[in-house]
């Protein structure tokens, strides 16, 4: 074989390109991946974007109106606080705190519903069993409730959330990983790999686990957008993170008390709630299309 | 010595059982896939083993290969008996025991390059690593009939027979002496399926390799191999040279089955023999000779009395009560 | 004999993300009344589209750009999509390869069979009762004609409580439930094993015979033509490249690529010969040039196949789609 040859070969088509390529043409998902990658970006550039100090009260600012109604002003957009803090700002911040906390719930309840679906659909028996048992019972708790009680007993704090979420939320993709890898196990492609010698942990990881990435991803994508709302509930119920870090649950939650005379405060959070779980909602629709058609349709 | 030896071999699979069945105690339902089968593979022949669906044989198969651990009996590999081996033993020897696959787009990883999937052995058992493995696999690529400039493709950009072929040097790549089969031209159209017919002769002949050949087509065991069984509802009813069984077919279900067979040419004068029904479930077999719920020679002891294997001649063999009456199917539609 | 089916010059197109697919490439063929069609070809030989395109069965993206479909007398394209739905299952009838995915799962056999039946059969007694008692003995009737033993309890069982040939055996029956005049059966024997599939051969045969129907058997096995049909169709890359008498075309073949067909059948006589394989494979339909399609596969050919090829007259009821029909020996 000479290099020639090898140059000469067109560039290798892999799964996941053309996966990509159709995602890539589905333009409401693109549009929906701008808006989440705006606030990944205002999220990570908190500090170059925000125009004011989150934290810094000033109560002659008190509920000052937005910048377009009687009373704003330009640099507190839309508008202040009962504590006259920037809303903008806060919610600048705050995309810090509700990305951070989607990405990490989701990744650690990944990677743990991942290591316990392969396992338990690949072995089968006991393990499966044992597993199965868990999922069950964690299942049959509300989630909020579990949430909340956990919190009560851990306490408050932004890593006790993370690990409060993921609990229950690995139980998702670990039944989705089983589910696929019980059925990929059967494959000639599986089977071959064992005739041809390889153990266990090479079927699972390098043979099972690539095939049925694509649901998983697609799945916890989904999550992510629950996870959040799931924060921001938790921080609504004042047992999130803990004043004065900006979060957008207890944001809205502080603006309750003026909803009639100052709707701003309440409401501009809610809308970068929404904003961003519906965008991640119709991209995850996309990823689900390109790289899931089984679903779709 | 034969290369591999097979004595009562069985291989059961527990059916599933609701958990009132268990506990109103129920005696368990045991799919017998394949039951006391017994052959052997001389070194450089092709054994066609044939049958239909359901049958067992590719469970067979996977059973001598111990890809399925079998319930019971022995396989003996080149002296050494592969259901006895260690984990690391039979890792061993899984270099020179191999399979290739029915169903040219399972069996290969949509998510593995060629170089990946066709180079795996070679990185398992540590004979090549980097551009020795590589090249390796480029030539094996090339020596069945794919070019070394595909290498970094992917399964799906490939055609069946193309696919077959990337299966195929997979199965070779770590220089095997024997090989199953499993119906691999199966699921391929008739030119294609002939391209791979003759790729496998040929490269039986120039590496000395060793068949199992499974399928269900007689047309293809009859014009590759040496040796041929029949088997029904995993049990072997006929064995024997594949002169012999075909020309001389002697079990009443080998007789059915090659009547069955659509034959071009002129159009056949004889009659033919109609087998009624379907194949039993294995789940709950019939009692007696397997066969006598189809058989049109069936008499009452069959239905009672399991048949012992005859010999007939040279090396042919076969399990039917009424061997010795001389009765053919074959000749009484004629 | 009488012509019952004939497609003129009949072109269906697939428009798919790599380009225009012309699946059926000016296929013309006729069907006599009560004579058996086999037609054969490898996958994506446009076979089973050709008759899809008669049944009026393909569906976006894909589209019948021209051609004649006279059935009956009748211009199939030119009826409505009522008129079309009359004659499907009435008049024409068609079977599927698998049987397990062509049967609802959720209605039983009696149920499937009786819609045929309210559906078509117009010669059903008007009042409630008789009319039930009625479609209750014709799907018997037609259960017991496709040989499935004890009918009458079998009506209210389920497609999954049936093996395959027996699925594939009521598929049948529910195509002959309104005594077609032509049955498409598409691939009914594929799915199946040997000793079943002689069954379900015979069976329709038996039946064509009967019921004096004609028969349009679409399989990839030269050797299921070679038993049951009059006469046979070879189709490549979308085109007709060879049809006439079932028992000339095989045993004096004149395209190349029925011989090499036949050449590449393993039999146990040829043991020890090597087998004579067409090299490559089916050319991609996108894009192809108006040239023979075979002709990059094909041991004869010649610079002058580059071109476009149309079928010759190849002997009496017989012709082909090659230039050097004369040179085949």
């Amino acid at each position: 074989m000479t290099e020639a040859t090898l140059a000469s070969a067109p560039p290798a088509d892999s799964l996941f390109r053309r996966n990509l390529r159709d995602f890539r043409s589905n333009r409401l998902a693109m549009a929906s991946v701008i808006v989440v990658l705006i606030f990944v970006i205002m999220a990570v550039a908190a500090p170059l974007i925000a125009p004011q100090d989150p934290n810094e009260t000033d109560l002659f600012r008190r509920l000052q109106p937005p910048a377009w109604i009687e009373g704003g002003e330009w640099a507190f957009v839309l508008g202040c606080d009962g504590l006259g803090r920037d809303i903008f700002s806060r919610i600048i911040y705050g995309a810090r705190i509700s990305i951070f906390i989607g990405v990490a719930v989701i990744v650690l309840a990944t990677g743990v519903g991942i290591l316990a679906g392969l396992a338990a659909g690949y072995f089968r028996g006991w393990v499966d069993v044992v597993i199965g048992r868990i999922v069950d019972i964690l299942l049959g708790f509300p989630y909020l409730i579990f949430a909340i009680g956990l919190m009560a007993m851990m306490g408050p704090g932004l890593f006790n959330i993370v690990l409060a979420l993921a609990y229950k939320e690995w139980v998702i993709p670990c039944r989705v990983v089983r589910g696929e890898t019980l059925a990929v196990r059967e494959l000639e492609y599986v089977e071959a790999a064992r005739a041809l010698g390889a153990g266990s942990r090479h079927i699972m990881w390098r043979e099972i686990l690539p095939n049925i990435l694509s649901p998983v991803i697609v799945v916890s994508t989904i999550r992510m957008a629950n996870v959040i709302i799931l924060e921001a509930s938790l921080s609504f119920l004042g047992l999130g993170v803990q004043p004065p870090t900006a979060s957008w649950g207890s944001m809205v939650s502080d603006g309750r008390a003026f909803i009639l005379e100052a709707w701003w405060v309440s409401t501009f959070p809610g809308v970068a709630i929404l904003l961003l779980v519906l965008a991640i909602n119709v991209a995850s629709q996309g990823l689900r299309d390109a790289f899931d058609p089984r679903f779709s349709e | 010595m034969s290369l591999l030896q097979v004595t009562d071999l069985s291989m059961h699979y527990q059916g599933r059982q609701s958990l009132v069945q268990r506990l109103s105690g129920n005696p368990q339902s045991v799919v017998r896939a394949v039951e006391g089968v017994s052959l052997h593979v001389e070194k450089g022949e092709v054994l066609g083993l044939i049958g239909e669906s359901g049958c067992g044989k590719s469970t067979l198969g996977r059973a001598i290969l111990r890809l399925h651990e079998p319930t019971a009996g022995k396989v003996l590999f080149d002296n050494s008996d592969v259901t006895a081996l260690s984990p690391p033993a039979l890792k061993a020897m899984r270099r020179r025991m191999q399979i290739i696959f029915q169903d040219p787009y399972a069996s290969l990883n949509p998510r593995r390059t060629v170089a990946e999937i066709v180079g795996l052995p070679l990185a398992l058992h540590g004979i090549a690593m980097g551009d020795k493995a590589r090249e390796i696999t480029a030539q094996v690529l090339e020596r069945v009939g794919l070019r070394s400039s595909q290498l970094d493709r992917y399964p799906h950009q490939f055609s069946g027979g193309q696919r077959q072929r990337i299966g195929i040097a997979r199965a070779l790549v770590s220089n095997p002496e024997f090989i199953v089969c499993d119906e691999p031209v199966s699921a391929l159209d008739v030119s294609i399926q002939a391209q791979i017919i003759a790729l496998l002769l040929e490269l039986k002949r120039e590496l000395g390799l060793t068949y199992l050949f499974i399928s269900h087509d007689i047309s293809v065991i009859g014009y590759l191999s040496d040796r041929v069984a029949v088997m029904y509802l995993g049990e072997i009813v006929e064995t024997g040279p594949v002169a012999a069984v075909l020309d001389n077919p002697r079990h009443p279900y080998t007789q059915s089955l090659l009547s069955a067979v659509p034959e071009i040419g002129a159009k056949r004068a004889k009659g033919r023999v109609r087998l009624q029904g379907d194949l039993p479930s294995p789940l709950n077999p019939p009692k007696g000779c397997k066969f006598h719920t189809r058989c049109p020679l069936a008499i009452p002891m069959c239905q009672t009395i399991v048949p012992v294997v005859q010999t007939l001649g040279e090396g042919h063999q076969a399990a039917c009560h009424r061997l010795d009456e001389g009765l053919s199917l074959l000749d009484g539609a004629r | 004999m009488t012509l019952l089916l004939e497609v003129t010059n009949l072109c269906t197109e697939f428009n798919t993300r790599a380009g225009l697919v012309r699946a059926v490439d000016g296929v013309s063929l006729r069907v006599s009344r009560g004579e058996c069609l086999g037609v054969v070809g490898e996958s994506g030989s446009g076979k089973s589209v050709t008759f899809a395109s008669v049944m009026g069965l393909v569906r976006s993206p894909g589209r019948i750009t021209h051609g004649m479909i006279f059935f009956d007398g009748r211009e199939l394209r030119d009826m409505s999509p009522d008129e079309m739905r009359a004659t499907r299952g009435r008049d024409i009838a068609m079977t599927m390869q698998d049987a397990l995915t062509a049967l609802n799962p959720a209605l039983t056999v009696g149920e499937q069979l009786s819609e045929v039946l309210i559906a078509h059969d117009e010669t059903l007694p008007a009042g409630r009762a008789a009319r039930r008692v009625a479609i209750r003995d014709k799907c018997v009737e037609m259960l017991g004609l496709v040989g499935i033993p004890s009918p009458q309890s079998r009506l209210a069982q389920y497609p999954h409580e049936f093996s395959g040939g027996m699925r594939q055996r009521i598929m049948i029956a529910i195509a002959l439930a309104c005594r077609p005049k032509l049955l498409i059966a598409d691939e009914p024997t594929t799915a199946l094993d040997v000793t079943i599939q002689a069954q379900v051969l015979e069976l329709i045969s038996d039946i064509r015979a009967r019921l004096g129907m004609a028969v349009v058997l679409i399989t990839h096995d030269l050797g299921v033509v070679a038993e049951h049909c009059d006469r046979v169709m070879v189709m490549y890359a979308g085109q007709v490249v060879e049809e006439g008498p079932t028992e000339q075309v095989i045993t004096q073949p004149r395209h190349p690529y029925t011989r090499g067909l036949l050449a590449s059948i393993p039999r146990p006589a040829m043991r020890g010969q090597p087998l004579t394989p067409i090299n490559g494979q089916v050319p991609d339909l996108v894009g192809l040039p108006p040239q023979c399609r075979f002709q990059s596969r094909c041991p004869m050919a010649r610079p002058e196949c580059l071109v476009e090829v149309p079928m010759f007259d190849a002997g009496p009821d017989r012709r082909a789609r090659c230039l050097r029909l004369e040179d085949m020996p």
